[in-house]
């Protein structure tokens, strides 16, 4: 059985989603990396700081 | 989330024969709708992470969703699942799936099969776009 620790699962889960989003909503490569590159950062991101964010609720 | 593909003001039909054969292929195969309308890179990049996704929510002890269970959740659980196309038609004949979600990583095997199934969807729906010529 696979078993990545959470953030390698978030890391996954943000690099193919990101991928698809890039490539299906923008016409041009240099905007489907720009996007998915953003979505990427945003996805990583996000989970970043709601997990410092759960983090300081249970102090 | 708002999209910035353009849009033409006239939809332009590029190509003959049957007109959803992209949207179809692309679902049934991740990717199979771009490579049908020429795009062999992106038709292989998204064919590489949707199946990837796939079969690592499998790997993961991900469950498959079947039909008729009774519970919403489960069935919304199924259309999703029901995007991965072909993919999903072999977990269920050879039984990869697991029934019961026990483990936080088989949790998110399941919403990786799940959310690639949708992926699959929006893919499917791009590659009909490019094939009908409403995306360049």
């Amino acid at each position: 059985m696979l078993a990545p620790s959470h953030f390698s699962a978030v890391l996954l889960f943000a690099t193919f989603a990101s991928v698809v989003f890039g490539i299906t909503q923008r016409s041009t490569p240099k905007a489907m990396v720009q996007y998915g590159l953003y979505c990427w950062s945003i996805f990583v991101g996000v989970v970043i700081v709601a997990s410092w964010v759960m983090w300081l609720i249970r102090r | 989330m708002a999209s910035k593909v353009q849009v033409p003001a006239k939809t332009q039909t590029t190509s003959q024969g049957f007109l959803y054969s992209a949207l179809i292929l692309g679902w049934l195969v991740p990717g199979a709708g771009h490579v049908l309308t020429g795009r062999w890179v992106r038709g292989l990049l998204l064919f590489v992470s949707i199946a990837s996704m796939f079969w690592l929510g499998l790997a993961m002890q991900g469950k498959l969703y079947v039909p008729n269970t009774g519970d919403v959740l489960d069935m919304l659980g199924f259309a999703g699942d029901l995007g991965n196309g072909l993919f999903y038609a072999l977990g269920r004949i050879f039984d990869l799936g697991h029934g019961a979600v026990q483990i936080a990583t088989a949790d998110y095997g399941t919403k990786f099969v799940v959310v690639a199934g949708l992926l699959n969807f929006i893919s499917a729906v791009d590659a009909h776009n490019l094939r009908i010529g409403r995306k360049a």
